[in-house]
């Protein structure tokens, strides 16, 4: 168990970066906090296992620093960081048997056998496997064999920190519902540091406290569901958590008022600083409001999803989506209005405070 | 739907047929007829049933051939195997270095067997031979040409030298198709670098392993042309493999008989031997 340091990380795979396009990660500053849970979340490429490969000490960074506890480890082994890592993929070792795919981990480290089958025992309970010990693991399923990997990882309880790189891809979903509750159980019962690559936001909302989102190897915004829903600091954000994302549209902002096209915004304040570069005005669909009065739309499409109905429509000649009850009806001639309390403005993709 | 039967198609394999039939099948028959007449010359032949067969299993000469035989091929697989297991571990994975390692790997793969023998033949000798003359001079008493045991050595160390390479190849292909999440688990999992090799290597080597075992065993127990060359099957007899005697019947003495019969008991027996490798290494592996 250990609180977690990177110092302006920066990783190139190639050997003579020059700028920033050749790095993987461009410069990732953090600390996740001693027995914190992070959901580590954005699109594939961005640089998510990379990161976890850093920490776990099979990638060395080209630049910047990783602490363990303060301690500094950037040149340490993997063996020396003890951390247990889930990969993407199954990992087993074919010619042994579940239960012996489980000790391994453990036998490598010289544990006492009898600690050893305590362990294995408790892990082959939780991951459902306990029926199949004494198989060759090459014989199994796909799911099985990720059983294993994430087995293999959680049999280690001493660990600094568990990294799980989208550990559940392969599993079917009631067993990955199962899996996840009896992962954040674990995390609750020994508090070990835990970081969770996901894409799925679903996923990474539901599991953690603490949500990490990563775009172009960098770090856009962490921060708890609530707040990358509410106050997403880089558009990107607000278009990859929620569903369907935020509404983006290019403004000119003059003072308390934004303007797109032949319409006029009030805003909330004026914005802070910046209102130079490509200014934006971001919206999520939750805090459109449809109604008899406001600015005018023309619906295009109506989606009913059960609880609710997204309405997609054309305002301004840009596409905008909006988010009704699902008793609603939908006016005739229908106009919107945003909810003051849901805008955010962006520059240059980057959110700037708005004054009172 | 009708199917068309078009049995003309046939025609098209008849010249492989013929040629299969010219090159294997007819020496074959033409050696089970040796193997059950005698002659004295004149191209008369009279039915001698098993009695070659008999002689050959009763005679010293043909089973201390066969001795060396398979005393050779146990050196060669207890040699060639391991160390080219060690080699193909030790090859770079990428980089410039692969190229590089695989033409060197390949090249005495490209000799022709005479051309070996005679590399060697000439390589060994103390009068002349880099090897040869450089051992001499460096106080080892070495000459293939009396002395049995550096004969032996010499025959062993250049089949080493040409087929190794083979198990190298074979166990590098089997190698390189493991994909690099194994090794970041074993990393993880703080596996030792033999535990790495005993539970993720050589599992993925198994099958080529197989091959590679099968084909230097029916090689090596085959082996001619080099020693032959090398050698001449001496000093003594201390050279004479199965093949080189059953050379020196046929030609040397001109028993057709006798050396009809040994190349039967000759074949069956590698085909026993290999047949024996096979079951046993994949009932190991369907076992595990
Ligand atoms: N071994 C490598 N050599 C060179 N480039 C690599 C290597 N591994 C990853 N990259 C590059 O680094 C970038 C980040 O990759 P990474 O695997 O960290 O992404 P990811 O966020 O884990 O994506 P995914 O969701 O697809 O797993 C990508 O552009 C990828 O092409
Ligand atoms: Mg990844």
């Amino acid at each position: 168990m250990a609180r977690i340091d990177c110092n302006h990380i920066r990783h190139a795979y190639g050997p003579h970066p020059k700028s920033d396009k050749d790095y993987a990660l461009k410069e990732v500053h953090h600390a996740f906090e001693d027995g914190g849970a992070y959901a580590l979340l954005g699109p594939s490429g961005c640089g998510k296992t990379t990161l976890l490969n850093i920490i776990s000490g099979l990638l060395y960074p080209s630049h910047g620093e990783l602490l363990f506890d303060g301690k500094d480890v950037t040149n340490l082994s993997t063996q020396e960081r003890n951390i247990a890592q889930v990969f993407q993929f199954p990992v087993i070792y074919d010619t042994m048997t579940v239960y012996d795919n489980l000790a391994f981990p453990l036998r490598n480290r010289g544990v006492p056998e009898p600690d050893v089958d305590r362990k294995v025992r408790e892990t082959l309970e939780m991951t459902g496997l306990a029926d199949m010990a004494k198989r060759k693991a090459r014989g199994l399923t796909a799911d099985q064999k990720q059983k294993i990997s994430l087995g293999r990882g959680l049999v280690r309880s001493d660990v600094n920190a568990i990294l799980f790189d989208e550990p559940l891809t392969v599993i079917d979903p009631h067993m990955k519902w199962v899996l996840r509750s009896q992962l954040k159980q674990l995390h609750r019962r020994f508090g070990f540091t835990m970081v969770y690559v996901t894409h799925d936001q679903t996923e990474a909302l539901t599991f953690a406290e603490n949500v990490v989102v990563m775009y172009e190897g960098e770090i856009v915004q962490i921060g708890s569901p609530a707040e990358l829903f509410e106050r997403p600091k880089h558009t990107f954000v607000g278009y990859f958590i929620g569903s369907p994302g935020m509404n983006v549209m290019p403004v000119a902002v003059e003072g308390r008022n934004a303007r797109l096209g032949s319409q006029t915004i009030e805003l909330p304040g004026a914005p802070k600083a910046g209102t130079s570069g490509v200014i934006e005005l971001g919206i999520r669909p939750e805090y459109v409001r449809l109604g008899a009065s406001g600015m005018p739309v023309a619906i295009r499409k109506v989606e009913d999803i059960g609880r609710h109905k997204v309405v997609r429509a054309s305002f301004e000649g840009r596409d905008i989506a909006a988010i009704v009850g699902e008793d609603e009806d939908i006016p005739a001639d229908p106009k919107i209005a945003f909810d003051p309390a849901g805008i955010n403005i962006y520059a240059d993709s980057w959110r700037v405070e708005i004054g009172g | 739907m009708e199917r068309t039967w078009n049995n003309k198609a046939w025609f098209m394999v008849l010249p492989v047929l013929l040629l299969v039939a010219f090159s294997a099948i007819i020496p074959l028959m033409t050696v089970v007829n040796y193997s059950v007449q005698d002659t004295f010359g004149n191209n008369v032949f009279f039915w001698a049933g098993s009695e070659w067969f008999e002689e050959i299993l009763h005679s010293d000469r043909f089973w201390e051939a066969m001795g060396r035989n398979l005393v050779f091929s146990a050196i060669i697989l207890i040699i060639e195997i391991p160390l080219g297991i060690f080699i193909a571990l030790n090859m770079p994975k990428k980089g410039w270095g692969v190229p590089v390692c695989l033409v060197l790997m390949a090249l005495p793969l490209l000799i022709p067997w005479n051309v070996v023998g005679t590399i060697w033949q000439v390589f060994g000798r103390v009068d002349i031979g880099l090897l040869g003359y450089s051992l001499r001079a460096l106080g080892f008493d070495y000459n293939y040409v009396n002395d049995p045991f550096d004969a032996w050595v010499t025959v062993i160390v250049m089949d080493v030298w040409h087929w190794t390479s083979l198990v190298v190849l074979l166990c590098y292909a089997g190698l390189v198709s493991i994909p690099d999440a194994y090794y970041q688990a074993a990393k993880i999992d703080g596996a030792s670098r033999w535990a790495i090799f005993r539970y993720i290597q050589l599992p993925k080597m198994n099958r080529v392993l197989l091959i590679a075992v099968l084909l230097r065993f029916m090689d090596s127990f085959m082996i001619y042309t080099e020693p032959f060359v090398v050698t001449g099957g001496g000093p003594g007899n201390t050279t004479t493999f199965l093949s080189i005697d059953l050379v020196k019947l046929a030609i040397g003495e001109f028993n057709l008989g006798e050396a009809a019969a040994m190349s039967i008991v000759y074949f069956l027996i590698i085909m026993l031997l290999s047949w024996v490798f096979y079951t046993v290494m994949t009932a190991y592996d369907a076992e595990r």
